[in-house]
Order: C-alpha cells, then structure tokens, then sequence
C-alpha cells in the first residue's frame, strides 16, 4: 500500500495554465497520474493537453470529482490558492510554490485545524508512490515501485539524492513525502511516521530533516512512544554557521535552537539509525530493513 | 531581511510606541549639533550595526557633557565593533544613534515573534530586562510569559491582562500596557515581521513604558508588498559576495573555508557541506543554484566562487531529475571555458542523463576530476584544498 496517495487520486492543477503548472503537469500525466482538471481564474471553459480547465476549485471539484489539488499558483496569490482548496472540500492539498509569506501560513495553518483537508507543503517537491501516481516535481524515474520504504523530508533534491541511493540498493519506496523546507508547513514528520507506521506494506522508514525548528525532536519522541518500525535518520547541517537562513526559510539555528547536533541526539535516543554522511544512506538502510524485508 | 535599531525606532513612533527621542549622525559633528538641540545630559551614543551585545563591546556609551559625547562619538564611528554576535572579525560602524537618557524605573524584556509549533504570533515577556533572553529561559524558566496569540483572532485584552499578569505589573499600568501591546502587535502583523524584540523595555517613573531598544527582523517573503520598508535595507551590513549573488537569485552565503561548492537545492547544499567537513576539509560557502538551474546560473555561481580568494577546491554536486545531467555539463563545461579556472573542479553528477553528462565532460579537455558518489568527492575535494590546491594554482599560472 502506499500513503496519502494511490491510482484512485483524482488530481486537479491550481496555476495549470502557467509555465511551471504546464510542464509539471505532462510529468504527472506521463507517469501515469490521473488528472482530472486545472484550475486558473479567468481561463474557465478552456483546456490544457485535453485536461478542462476551471474558474473555481469548487467548479472543478464538482464537475470532476477531483479530490487532491497540486498548486503552482506565484507566492502572492498562494494562500489564498490553498483556502479555496480547502473550502472545496479537496482532501489531499500538494503545495509546491515556495516564497509564501510567513504571516499568510500561519493564517492558513489555522484554517485547515479545523478542516477535512490535509496540506503537503508549501516549498516542497510533492509527493509520490512509485508506480500509482505523482502529486509534484520529482524525477518519477528514479524511484521503484513495490516498498518496503517510506520516505520523508523537509528536503527536495535532498530527497532525490536518498531515494536514488535506496533505488540502487533495491530497495523501493511505498510512498515519498517532501514536506517542505518552510517554518510553517502542512503536514509534519509526525502525520507521516504515524501513516508508515499503519501502512502493512512500508517495512522500513527513512527520515530526512534539516536545521531549524524542533519539529525533528518532536518526532523522535513520536518514535519513541508509536513506530515500531526501523527508521534511519539523517540531518543536514551540521557545519550550517547559526543565524544564516540556509536557503530554506525554516532552515536557520537561532541561539541554541535548531541545531543539527541535537536533532542527531534527540534521533539516537528514540533508537533512529542515524546516518552522518549522506554518501552512505543508501547502504545503511540496506543493512537496518534487509531484517525488515 | 534585519533592519537598525533607529529604523526600528521609526516603525515604533508610526504605531505610537514610545521611544527616547533621538537622532542619527555619521559625523562627530552631526552627533554635536544633535546634542545641541537636547540640551541636556546624559545622552546615549550607540553604534547602530546588525548585531546585537553592542554594549559589551564598547558600541553604547553614556556621555554627560558635550566634550563627552563628542569623544564617544568619535571613537565610535568608524570603530569596528566586535560583539558576541558579529564574530571575532567584527562590524565597521557607520552611524550613531545619540539618544535622550531615561529615567529607569524597571527594565523588562518583551518579544513578538512566529511560532512555528503553534502557526501563532507569540508574546514573549519577563521582567528580567537586559539580559539575554536565553540566559533567562535557561536559568528561570519559570519568570518567563509565553502568550501564543491566533493571528486570525488577533490580540485582546486578555492576552494582555496575561502578559501583564506575568510581569507583576501594577493595575495602574494595565491601560498603557495594553496600549502598548496592541501597537506592537499592529506593527508586527502589517509589516511582517519574523521578530520584533525590546531588551530592555523601560518602565518610566512617569507611570508609561519605553522602548530603549529596538530590534526587528522582517520575513524576506512578504519584502514584495513592503516597498517602503526595503529603502531600510543596509548593503555595508551585507557580505558582498552575497549581494553579488543575490543579484543572480543564487542563495550564496560565504564561510570560512576553502572548499568552494555549489549544489542544486538547499537541503543538499547542506548535505555537501557537511560531507567536505566530514572529509576534512572546511566548506568556503554555501551555494545553491536552485532546482531549475540553468547554464547562466551555473556560470555565475562559479563567478562568484572563483572570487573568494580562500577557495583551493571546488566541489559542484548536483542531482539531475528534471533537470538533465548533460544539459549541466554543457553548463559547467561552457563556465569553465570562459572563466581561467585556477583552482581544481571536482564534479559529481547523478540523476537523468548521468553517462551523457559524464561524457561531455570528459570529452572538454577540461582539467575536471569526477566522483562517482558524494562520500568519494568529498574526500577527494578535501585532499586537493589540502595539498594540490596551492601547487595546482602555481601550475596553471607559470
């Protein structure tokens, strides 16, 4: 099985008729995801490759049964992309555009505590499960189908590098979750773990955090108290200097918080298998799920 | 985006918060004449850098006499101010903010700033004023306020009643207060700011409250619809090779090293840093081109690597998904060609397209080492910066 997302997603594109929207789109139909609609103010009743593009995501959503959104609409106009998604009653909200005012997350973030809508992103590569569908920008054929692997990170390219080294390793992957490098996301390490941990077919789960935050010390306690299953764990950052945003807008130590060398402690407590150098990721998890496979 | 204390201060009398009043000079005598229109004494002489621990470095100075403050002034200007926070090579100070002396009555401590746990605006307060607080937090944890305040409910009453509460302030002081924090609560919300901190907030015998200082951080993402606020912007506060990247919209920050590297996105980047550290070595910078890097971009991130003169080796590591291994060796091969590469290049490439890439840059007659994967070029990079980095320079030059 995989998480959050499987063949029966039925995707629609928010921001579908702009540059970045129309090619990631062909990406996603090409590996075989099933789009359903696109979504760009103004250009109702017009289409994209066939796809039928809308005014509203409630007109999409009615007429289409679109139940996931992929937004690329620019940071301005963002948030309110994501409300309107939300409002619609779309289950599965993928966020790609990066540069979302802070102030415009948190109002967001309250929005959706009390909706049905779950949100991946923002400033994330998406979310795949090899061989049923892609909800982002990540190279689809880098990634092998099957399991047992669940992947999750605040990373994009990072992310491409671990699950590359996991594809050579034979290893495949259920599901693979960029979260997002922003300091106000969606879905968090823990709605993830808590997903792998109930899924039967993810046997192994790799963790992939960054400087910033707490939100990898809060999911080593998950760990710790809820997943059964073996994690490894990387951090990127250790030699990141403090007070410098490290091109991730979450990606900053401020004082004495943030930093890669707790995040590692907070990992090796709750029993992570803690990988230091990202060269040898691929390895590790051979030898921590083999038991697992 | 981090802003001066005086601009700071400019924000705070727009939401009328209380602030000494004050002006700023560049000159000796532009602190004299400010001086002149106080008339009275003492006067604060503070050095206005992006960095905070100004007082324990000799950057904030009391002067009781025009001769005084004309001294401080003098020996403050132009003085490079090493503070705990501007590391040991210090800040060139260029402006003095000269400041009206305050009646103290108590010195608390009072912040704004996001929450990324609770996606709430949270008010930070204790009474311990002037100290770090960390120290505070680390210390006595218990003399700390924290008020998460829903940004789509806003502030009220009672959240100040709660803050107020934490600082043992007398009822008498609950109407100012609240003023206070409603006026900053605004300032915070419609600018965007990340971080908005008064250490030490005055509180004045005449029954009010004042900010003697004054620290905002505004959230680089929302800079788009705060024209006004980017004229706030200080360039001689920024690395320049910073300035030159962010011209190029390549995420640059420049570190101590000597390895130079350059990566396609931020949490790589990170990884390849951390690798070269790993290896031995000490990264030079951190650089990363973006997801959708194209040749221009690689061209000009090499640029700028090339012209920190620490740099011995240089490491790009990039994984091409949709963007094509071949498409970046055409890149690099071009950058290079273009621009007298002293020092050695290493490449480790991977992703779509790997053995075209791979090819390309074989077939260049370019002097560039490959890696297979990031363990082997971080040790690699290493090994050249350490020995051949010097000699290959020398090499290439005779």
């Amino acid at each position: 099985m995989s998480i959050f997302l499987d063949q029966d997603t039925r995707l629609l594109v928010q921001g579908i008729t702009g540059k970045e929207g129309q090619f990631h789109t062909r990406h996603c139909v090409n590996y075989g995801t099933v789009v359903v609609a696109g979504v760009t103010p103004g250009k109702g009743g017009t289409d994209m490759d066939g796809i039928p593009v809308f005014n509203t995501v409630a007109d999409a959503a009615s007429q289409t049964r679109a139940n996931c959104s992929m937004i690329f609409v620019p940071p301005p106009f963002a948030a309110d992309a994501i409300i309107e998604a939300v409002e619609a009653g779309i289950a599965l909200i993928v966020t790609i555009t990066e540069g979302i005012p802070v102030m415009d997350m948190m109002k967001v973030k309250q929005i959706l505590k009390g909706s049905a809508s779950r949100l991946i992103g923002p400033n994330c590569p998406g979310i795949i499960s090899p061989g049923k569908a892609k909800v982002g920008i990540m190279p689809g054929q880098i990634h092998t189908p099957g399991g047992p692997v669940g992947v999750v990170s605040r990373s994009g390219t990072l992310t491409y590098e671990v699950v590359y080294q996991l594809t050579c390793q034979g290893l495949g992957q259920t599901t693979c979750i960029g979260i997002g490098g922003d300091p106000i996301n969606g879905t968090d390490f823990i709605d993830c773990l808590a997903a792998f941990e109930a899924d039967p077919e993810t046997r192994g789960i790799v963790m992939v955090g960054e400087i910033g935050g707490s939100a990898e010390e809060q999911a080593a306690e998950f760990i710790t108290a809820n997943v059964t299953k073996p994690v490894v764990g990387f951090i990127a950052g250790l030699s990141a200097p403090p007070g410098r945003r490290m091109g991730h807008a979450g990606a900053i130590v401020k004082g004495s918080s943030g930093t890669a060398a707790a995040k590692l402690e907070a990992m090796e407590k709750a029993g992570v298998h803690v990988c230091r150098n990202l060269g040898t990721i691929g390895e590790l998890c051979r030898k921590v799920f083999s038991g697992a496979r | 985006m981090k802003i001066h204390e005086y601009q700071a201060k400019q924000l705070f009398r727009r939401y009328h918060i209380p602030v000494p009043a004050g002006d700023i000079a560049c000159t000796p005598d532009e602190a004299t004449a400010i001086a002149r229109k106080f008339e009275k004494f003492p006067l604060a002489v503070k050095a206005q850098i992006h960095a905070g621990g100004r007082g324990k470095g000799g950057g904030v100075r009391l002067a009781w006499s025009f001769d005084e403050l004309a001294g401080h002034a003098e020996a403050i200007l132009g003085m490079n101010l090493v503070t705990p926070q501007t590391g040991p090579e210090g800040r060139l100070v260029r402006r003095v903010l000269i400041e009206e002396g305050v009646d103290i009555l108590q010195e608390l401590y009072l912040s704004l700033m996001v929450d990324r746990e609770t996606a709430c605006v949270l008010v930070i307060a204790s009474g311990a004023g002037g100290m770090d607080i960390e120290t505070v937090a680390a210390e006595t944890p218990e003399k700390i306020a924290r008020v998460p305040i829903n940004p789509l409910v806003g502030i009220k009453r009672h959240h100040c009643r709660q803050v107020a509460g934490a600082l043992d302030l007398d009822e008498s002081m609950f109407v100012p207060f609240c003023n206070l924090l409603f006026g900053l609560y605004a300032l915070f919300v419609e600018n965007d700011c990340s971080l908005l901190e008064i250490n030490p907030l005055i509180r004045t015998a005449e029954g009010n409250f004042t900010a003697l200082d004054a620290k905002i951080e505004i959230d680089d993402s929302a800079l788009y619809r705060h024209k006004d606020l980017l004229a706030f912007r200080d360039l001689n506060e920024e690395d320049p090779l910073e300035i030159e990247a962010s011209k190029y919209k390549l995420n640059y920050i420049n570190m101590d090293g000597t390895v130079g590297n350059m990566v396609n996105g931020a949490g790589l980047a990170m990884a390849v840093m951390d690798t070269i550290k790993l290896a031995g070595a000490e990264p030079a910078n951190f650089l990363d081109v973006g997801g959708g890097a194209t040749a221009e971009m690689i061209e000009n991130g090499f640029r700028i690597i090339l012209s920190d003169p620490k740099v011995r080796a240089i490491l790009i590591n990039i994984f091409g998904g949709i963007l094509r291994c071949d498409v970046l060796a055409d890149g690099v091969v071009a950058a290079a060609r273009k621009i007298d590469v002293k020092v050695p290049v290493i490449v480790r490439m991977e992703g779509t397209n790997v053995e075209e890439g791979r090819d390309i840059l074989a077939r260049s007659g370019l002097s560039i080492y490959t890696a297979a994967d990031m363990k082997d070029a971080g040790e690699l990079v290493a090994r050249l910066a350490a020995s051949n980095g010097n000699q290959y320079r020398e090499a290439s030059n005779s």
